[in-house]
């Protein structure tokens, strides 16, 4: 096993002084750099009236209130509890449905001899990067043709469809990557391909398989383009599509934006959080080629 | 690695995704591309308005929205859509460069390091719909931490709310990106950083190489498949850039920050003018084609070895 490479080397960089002042930089950064988020959540728990008079970085006075969160929660035109729901509805199977598929198609990619592999290969990594706005038009008319515009399922369709090519990459990087052995084996005693890869290499492949499934739920969940475009019932609406929604006409009402900002990032900072390696790793193999 | 012979059974491991990617990614594709001509390529609806031909590109050309040479010649916003996103990549790649590198390689001397990367690193996790809100609201008169701190120094009567004046608009989003997008250079960075092999930067340190040889003759020479494809990923971002603008200033104010995404959404949702919104789809794509294709040959190369 090769160390990771670590530069950190007494005297390289200097004195330890400098090494300390160094420390005390990246922190006063690191600490500033999070401080939106700080303000947001401040502003959120607070009436809005006191953070515009004092600043939330003031804290006399300091009253402690929910109203903001109820407020977008239970909101009349654009609730967010509905939101999240919504979401929740779309965003679980989006990721179920593309991962399952998808993980067919990257085994096929790994262990499979195709006549022009290498085009099709290049053909996914073009898709992965065709920016969204490149499809949506037909895929708006194709819905309504097939009756699935503003609803749930034409949202999932395409975010299944969407997810597709990235996952595959990422998953065929993963099976080939597997040992071979076993699934030889397997096939020795008589397993079809189907049974290989359910018994064998699905469940060698778990890790990768969270990883990819983690990533594209996360994906769905930010998305607000597709949503957008395609659901117009504000019964129907995702947590994204309404928040902007809660702006003021004239004045931006920070007050329900802040609760309202802080309900929508949840889940992907709760994901991020439980399942950082899992995380970590996708978001790597989503960029880079291992 | 053993390959296994292709069977009609062993297609059906492709079929499912083909046919979703063929109906639903593929399709449209082509499809925009023939709308963009004026050619209708949708059964069952009639959404075309004039003859076949280039004329949507002629016209694009000439929309003020899209590129205003006025704007452009007295330097003032707006200056156009296709013309925001160029600024936008000028000033937000070099920028997040440079912070990815500086980050990854200095916070390996900092105690606690790997927990500032986490918090470089929410911008990536949170929905960009709540990034261009937390963008807004840091550039804001009152709430906003950006003139908190010009007031902290002394520049207070530099506060204002960046984001609502044509002058600023543009560049408050734009430096906002850059928060956002850190985490994305510095995590990049910071992986390829791990995986250099220490021997060659061991033996320089042993050969008495400062600090600053060593960082730009030997890491950021050895980095560069990273930086190629950090560098992709960017501009590809950048161009596609939507729901920070629609979140924060919906491209204004009088369009002063619009992009070339939000144009093509305008197109569509405000004048339903869906030929149009296709071509301005397709011109964004053309833009990202070349760096889509620098990207695919450096994984294909990385492929083969």
């Amino acid at each position: 096993m090769k160390k990771a490479f670590k530069l950190r080397k007494p005297g390289l960089l200097g004195s330890p002084f400098k090494i300390l002042i160094l420390n005390f930089i990246a922190w006063i950064v690191g600490v500033l750099w999070i401080t939106p988020f700080i303000g947001i959540f401040m502003t959120s728990i607070r009436p809005f009236r006191e953070v515009v008079i004092y600043g939330w970085w003031a804290f006399a006075p300091f009253t402690f209130t929910l109203k903001n969160y109820i407020d977008a929660l239970f909101n009349p035109m654009f609730s967010l509890g509905k939101g999240i729901l919504n979401s929740f509805i779309i965003a679980i199977p989006s990721t179920l449905i593309p991962v399952s598929i998808a993980a067919l198609t990257a085994y096929g990619f790994a262990r499979f001899s195709l006549p022009v592999k290498k085009y099709l290969f290049a053909t996914i990594l073009f898709l992965m990067a065709v920016p969204q706005q490149m499809t949506i038009i037909p895929i708006f008319f194709l819905l309504r043709n097939l009756h699935l515009l503003n609803t749930y399922l034409g949202l999932i369709l395409i975010h299944s469809s969407w997810g597709i090519p990235w996952i595959t990459f990422f998953l065929r990087n993963y099976f080939s990557l597997l040992p071979v052995e076993l699934e030889e084996a397997a096939r020795v005693d008589g397993a079809t391909d189907f049974q290989v890869f359910r018994k064998v290499v699905l469940p060698l492949a778990l890790p990768g398989l969270i990883s990819a499934s983690v990533l594209q739920f996360a994906w769905v969940w930010n998305d607000f383009f597709f949503a957008l475009m395609l659901i117009f019932d504000p019964n129907k609406m995702v947590v994204t599509q309404m928040l902007p929604r809660l702006k003021g006409q004239y004045q931006v009402d920070w007050g329900l934006l802040s609760s309202g900002s802080v309900i929508a990032m949840l889940a992907p900072l709760l994901i991020y959080a439980l399942f950082n390696r899992y995380y970590m790793r996708g978001f790597r193999g989503w960029a880079m080629k291992r | 690695m053993s390959t296994l012979k292709m069977s009609p059974k062993r297609i059906t491991f492709f079929i499912p995704a083909l046919i979703l990617i063929l109906v639903f990614v593929v399709y449209p594709i082509v499809a925009t591309i023939f709308l963009s001509f004026n050619i209708n390529p949708i059964p069952g609806v009639n959404i075309v308005e004039r003859p076949p031909g280039l004329e949507n590109y002629v016209k694009i050309v000439s929309d003020k929205r899209f590129i205003n040479p006025e704007g452009i010649k007295t330097l003032s916003f707006p200056m156009g859509a296709i013309v925001h996103n160029i600024i936008w990549i000028a000033i937000h790649l070099p920028l997040t460069l440079i912070i990815g590198i500086l980050f990854a390689v200095f916070l390996q001397y900092v105690k606690g390091g790997s927990i500032i990367r986490s918090f470089i690193f929410l911008g990536m996790v949170i929905p960009m719909i709540v990034g261009g809100l937390l963008i807004q609201f840091s550039f804001d008169k009152d709430l906003g931490v950006v003139n908190l701190l010009l007031r902290i120094f002394g520049l207070g009567f530099l506060a204002k709310s960046w984001t609502i004046y044509p002058d600023t608009a543009l560049f408050s989003l734009i430096l906002g990106s850059v928060w956002l997008w850190s985490g994305f250079t510095v995590t990049m960075y910071s992986a390829g950083l791990s995986s250099l092999p220490r021997e060659v930067i061991e033996a320089a340190i042993v050969d008495g190489a400062d600090f600053k040889t060593i960082l730009f003759k030997i890491i950021i020479p050895m980095l560069k498949p990273v930086t190629l494809t950090v560098v992709a990923m960017t501009i590809l971002w950048d161009l596609k850039i939507f729901d920070i603008v629609y979140a924060s200033t919906q491209g204004g104010p009088g369009g002063a920050s619009t992009v070339l995404a939000l144009l093509m959404y305008e197109y569509f949702a405000r004048l339903g003018d869906y030929a149009m919104s296709a071509t301005v789809a397709t011109i964004l794509t053309i833009i990202v084609i070349p760096v889509v294709i620098l990207w695919i040959r450096s994984i294909m190369k990385g492929e083969k070895e």
